[in-house]
C-alpha cells in the first residue's frame, strides 16, 4: 500500500488576536491516503477553512503533527513549504483565482514558473493539461472570456499541472450554477478515478455525498 | 523561478497601469535630467575656464606682491622696472619675462568714446602670454625704451572705436593723451569673466608716464620647461623680498591657479547635483510609495502565486525588479532629457555644458540604486504576505 498522502495527528490551531487565543481548531486527527475522495463538510466558523489551508501546506499547526507529502511542516522553513506546496499539492478555489490579465494556458503554467520551467515547457504542458479538462478550445482567451465553469476547469488545470498527489478544492461549486457545478465535481471525480486524491471542503450536503467518506467539523473539532 | 520570467512579470505589471507608471517614472527621470544637465554645466564652464588658464601660455610663473591667502590685505606694489632687470639677469632670459601696470581708462577716438583696460607691457608680451595679432605689429623694444605713444587695440575696443573701418596708423587718446594705433589683437572673448577683447596694450614707460609712477603691477615669467617652474619660483621671490624687505611676494603657477579654480568648480558642482540629487531622491520616494499601493493592489494575486508554489524570494524578486524597472526606465529617459537639456544649452545660451560618461553613467548607477533602496521595503512586505490571508483579500 502506498504511503498516505496527508497524515494529522492531534492537531491544533490557535489565532492570537488581540492578545486573545481563538482556538479555530482543537486536536484534529485524520488522514488522507493515496487516491482518496474526502469531503470535510461543516458550518462557516467551524475550522474547515483553518483544516483546508493546515492540509495544503499554507498554513502551520500550533500543536501536534502534520505530515505532507511525508513531510513534517514544522520543520520546513517558508521556502520548504512553498517548493512542498509546489510539488504535493493543486489548490482549486471558490473564486477560481486566476490572473485576470493572463491567458489560460499561462495561468495553467504558472505554477511551472516556480521550478524553473522555461516558457515552451510550460506552454506545452499547460496546453496537455487543458485538453485534459476539455479546455483546448480556450486556451488564448482570457478569464473574462470565459464562463464560470470554464474558469474553474483552467483553475483545476492549474492545480492538476505539477502532478500534485492531493487536490484540494474550497468550495469549488460555490459560484457555479448547479448544472456548471455538476460537470465540475464529474471532473475532478474522474482525476481521482485517475489516482490523484481529493478533499473537498463544502458545506453542501448533497455535494459531500459524492465523496467516498465524509469529515463533520464542529467547533474545531471533529464530530 | 528564472530571471527572465521575473523581468516579464515586472513588465507586464508596469504595463497594466501605465498612466501611474510613467507618472511615477517622471519623478526620477526629472531628477536624473536635473543631475546630468547641472553636472555637464559644471562640467562645461570647468573646461572653459581650463582651456583659458592654459591658453594664457604654458609654463606661466606670475608674480605679485602680498600673500596669496584667503583675507590677506591687498598690498600696494614696490616693484618697478629695476626689479624686471633683475628677474631677467635669474631667468637669464629677458624675452621671457612680461610685466604689466593696469589701470582703467577712457579711450577717445573721434566722436567714439569706450572704456578700456589699459596694460602697460614690454614688448614680450605676445611671447610670454599668447596672443595673435588680427592687423598690425605690436610694440617693439624701442618703443617701451623711449616711452613712444603707441597702443594696440582689443578686438572689442577696436570695434568700438573704429566700427568695421581700419584702425592701423589713427589717433585714438587715452586718458586725454594722443596714441597711435599700430596694431589690433585676434578676438578672444571673456576669460574668467573679464573681457580681454576691451584691453588696449600700451608700452610700459609710456603707461607710467601718463599715471605718474614709477612702479609695475606684478610680473610674469614663462620658465623654459615645467622641471625648473619650481626653482626658478622661489629664486625669484627671494630676490625680489632682498630688495624689498618689506614686502612679501607670492608666485603662483598656472597649475596652482587651476587647482583652486578647479575646487572651486567641483564643489560648486557638487552643490548642484547634490540639489538635482534631492529631487531624485523625492523621485525615489514617489516609487516607493506606489511600490507599497502595488503590492496592497495585488496581495490576492501574490497569495495565489504563494499558494501555487512562489517563495517569499520569488515575490520580492518579481516587486523589487518591478522598482528597479520604473527607476532605471526614467534613468534612460533622464538622461536622454538632461543631455538634450545640456546641448541646447551649450549652443543657444553662453553658458557652456559638457557631457561626460561618468556624470551618465553615475546618474543611471543611482537611479537603479534608488529603485532597489525605495523598492526594498515593499519587496518585503509582498514577500512576508501570509499567503492564507493574501488569498482572504478582496
Amino acid at each position: 500500500m502506498t504511503a498516505p498522502a496527508i497524515v494529522a495527528t492531534d492537531v491544533t490551531r490557535t489565532y492570537e488576536l488581540d492578545g486573545l487565543s481563538v482556538p479555530a481548531l482543537r486536536g484534529v486527527s485524520l488522514t488522507v491516503a493515496a487516491g482518496d475522495y474526502v469531503a470535510i463538510v461543516g458550518a462557516s466558523g467551524s475550522g474547515k477553512s483553518t483544516l483546508m489551508h493546515l492540509l495544503g501546506g499554507l498554513d502551520r499547526p500550533t500543536g501536534g503533527t502534520l505530515l505532507i507529502g511525508g513531510q513534517d511542516v514544522s520543520r520546513l522553513s517558508p521556502t520548504e513549504m512553498a517548493h512542498l506546496r509546489n510539488t504535493t499539492i493543486g489548490f482549486v478555489f471558490q473564486s477560481f483565482h486566476l490572473l485576470s490579465r493572463t491567458t489560460a494556458q499561462d495561468n495553467v503554467g504558472l505554477p511551472l514558473v516556480y521550478r524553473g520551467a522555461g516558457r515552451r515547457e510550460r506552454r506545452a504542458r499547460a496546453a496537455a493539461m487543458l485538453d485534459r479538462v476539455g479546455l483546448a478550445h480556450r486556451m488564448t482567451h482570457r478569464p473574462n472570456q470565459m464562463s464560470g465553469g470554464e474558469q474553474q476547469r483552467v483553475a483545476i488545470a492549474r492545480a492538476l499541472v505539477t502532478g500534485p498527489s492531493v487536490l484540494l478544492a474550497d468550495e469549488p461549486t460555490g459560484n457555479l450554477d448547479s448544472t456548471t457545478g455538476q460537470a465540475v465535481l464529474a471532473l475532478l471525480e474522474s482525476l481521482n478515478a485517475d489516482g490523484v486524491a481529493v478533499v473537498l471542503v463544502t458545506h453542501d450536503r448533497e455535494v459531500a455525498a459524492r465523496a467516498h467518506r465524509q469529515i463533520v467539523m464542529r467547533d474545531g473539532l471533529i464530530a | 523561478m528564472r530571471l527572465a520570467e521575473a523581468w516579464r512579470v515586472a513588465l507586464e505589471a508596469l504595463r497594466a497601469n501605465r498612466l501611474r507608471s510613467l507618472l511615477t517614472m517622471l519623478g526620477v527621470v526629472i531628477g536624473v535630467a536635473a543631475v546630468v544637465a547641472l553636472v555637464g554645466i559644471g562640467t562645461g564652464t570647468k573646461q572653459q575656464i581650463e582651456q583659458q588658464v592654459e591658453g594664457l601660455g604654458s609654463n606661466l610663473l606670475i608674480v605679485v606682491p602680498g600673500r596669496l591667502e584667503a583675507g590677506a590685505a591687498p598690498t600696494s606694489s614696490p616693484l618697478t622696472l629695476d626689479d624686471v632687470d633683475a628677474v631677467s639677469r635669474i631667468v637669464g632670459d629677458p624675452s621671457r619675462v612680461a610685466v604689466t601696470i593696469s589701470s582703467g581708462e577712457t579711450v577717445r577716438a573721434g566722436r567714439n568714446t569706450g572704456f578700456a583696460s589699459m596694460q602697460g607691457v614690454l614688448e614680450t608680451t605676445p611671447d610670454v602670454f599668447v596672443r595673435r595679432l588680427d592687423r598690425g605689429t605690436y610694440l617693439t623694444r624701442t618703443d617701451v625704451s623711449t616711452g613712444r605713444r603707441v597702443a594696440v587695440l582689443g578686438a572689442g575696443l577696436a570695434g568700438t572705436l573704429f566700427g568695421e573701418r581700419d584702425p592701423i596708423g589713427r589717433q585714438i587718446t587715452i586718458g586725454g593723451v594722443r596714441f597711435r594705433v599700430i596694431g589690433t589683437f585676434e578676438q578672444l572673448g571673456q576669460s574668467l569673466g573679464v573681457d580681454r577683447d576691451g584691453e588696449v596694450h600700451v608700452p610700459v614707460t609710456a603707461a607710467q608716464r601718463l599715471l605718474g609712477t614709477e612702479r609695475i603691477d606684478g610680473l610674469a615669467i614663462r620658465a623654459p620647461d615645467r622641471e625648473r617652474i619650481g626653482a626658478l619660483s622661489s629664486a625669484v621671490v627671494a630676490a625680489l623680498a632682498d630688495r624689498h624687505p618689506d614686502t612679501d611676494f607670492s608666485a603662483v603657477t598656472q597649475e596652482q591657479i587651476l587647482g583652486v579654480l578647479g575646487d572651486i568648480l567641483g564643489v560648486l558642482t557638487g552643490v548642484l547635483a547634490a540639489i538635482a540629487g534631492i529631487s531624485l531622491l523625492v523621485g525615489g520616494v514617489g516609487v516607493s510609495n506606489i511600490m507599497l499601493v502595488s503590492v496592497r493592489e495585488r496581495t490576492r494575486e501574490i497569495g495565489l502565486r504563494k499558494a501555487v508554489g512562489a517563495r517569499p524570494r520569488d515575490i520580492g524578486v518579481q516587486f523589487l525588479l518591478e522598482a528597479v524597472l520604473l527607476t532605471t526606465t526614467g534613468g534612460v529617459l533622464g538622461m536622454l532629457l538632461g543631455g538634450s537639456a545640456a546641448i541646447l544649452v551649450d549652443r543657444l545660451s553662453p553658458v557652456p555644458a559638457a557631457l561626460t560618461w561618468w556624470s551618465m553613467a553615475l546618474a543611471f548607477g543611482v537611479s537603479a540604486v534608488v529603485g532597489i533602496v525605495f523598492g526594498v521595503v515593499p519587496a518585503q512586505r509582498a514577500g512576508r504576505l501570509d499567503p492564507v490571508v493574501a488569498l482572504r483579500t478582496e
